[in-house]
């Protein structure tokens, strides 16, 4: 379960739209437990793939860093990623789970002809064969009867 | 000789939630080894299935990048803090794999 603030949700749907027809990226800071975890900040990065923005994102190693002190100076972690798929569903592609961590939650929003669509979050299995859907909450939601 | 290895949190799963170990080691590639013979769900997460370091995963000696040591040979001495640090990537392209479409 991932517990998400309405304006988090907002705002990396509006990352998604502003950076169309290119992928957006940024880090997610927040708080983890055992069970589940909640974004508390969003920590906006450039993607480095100059050469294939479109359909692809990366985030440096420095770039990493600088997400953990960020995170660090406010007391949260570094709990994981968004990013975009322009024109593209928001399900992890192949290229995705070749490429992930384990443990990080990794948001995707939809951008069909620059509007924000779909947003999900994923998680990868610990043996790396496939991503495993994480439920996104909106925090004004989340309260429990 | 002792150096230290300093794990990210993301896979701090797979190490008993310690942020750090310590081994004794001559090169990095040793330190690593050990690393991974110890908590051996880390060798998938680090390494390819044909033994090279996954290209997203990056190793630093005192903040220097390997890449620009000696890669795994790189010799490490006592007092040596070893660093693993993710960088990330992805994207849409080979989205349809999987759901039925094809690019």
């Amino acid at each position: 379960m991932l517990f998400v603030s309405e304006d988090i949700l907002r705002e990396i749907r509006g990352h998604g739209a502003e950076d169309y027809p290119n992928e957006t990226c940024g880090a997610m800071l927040g708080v983890d437990s055992d069970a589940d975890r909640e974004v508390r900040a969003l920590f906006p990065l450039v993607n480095r793939r100059d050469d294939s923005p479109r359909n692809r994102f990366s985030v440096t190693a420095d770039d990493v860093r600088g997400a953990e002190r960020a995170a660090s100076q406010q007391g949260l972690e570094l709990i994981g990623w968004y990013h975009s798929h322009p024109d593209h569903p928001a399900r992890p592609s192949e290229f995705d789970r070749e490429h992930a961590w384990p443990w990080y939650s990794y948001v995707i929003v939809s951008v069909a002809a620059g509007q924000p669509q779909d947003l999900t979050s994923w998680r990868l299995a610990d043996d790396r064969s496939h991503y495993l859907p994480e439920e996104v909450t909106p925090r004004a939601s989340a309260r429990r009867a | 000789m002792a150096i230290k290895l300093e794990i990210p949190t993301a896979l701090r799963p797979f190490t008993g939630k310690q942020a750090s170990v310590e081994f004794e080691a001559a090169t990095v590639g040793e330190a690593l080894r050990r690393l991974t013979a110890t908590f051996t769900d880390l060798q998938k997460h680090l390494y390819t299935e044909d033994g090279r370091i996954r290209s997203f995963v990056n190793i630093y000696v005192n903040d220097e990048d390997i890449r620009y040591l000696e890669k795994e040979n790189t010799p490490i001495k006592d007092g040596d803090t070893i660093s693993i640090v993710p960088s990330i990537a992805g994207g849409s392209a080979g989205t349809a794999s999987g759901t039925g479409r094809s690019l």
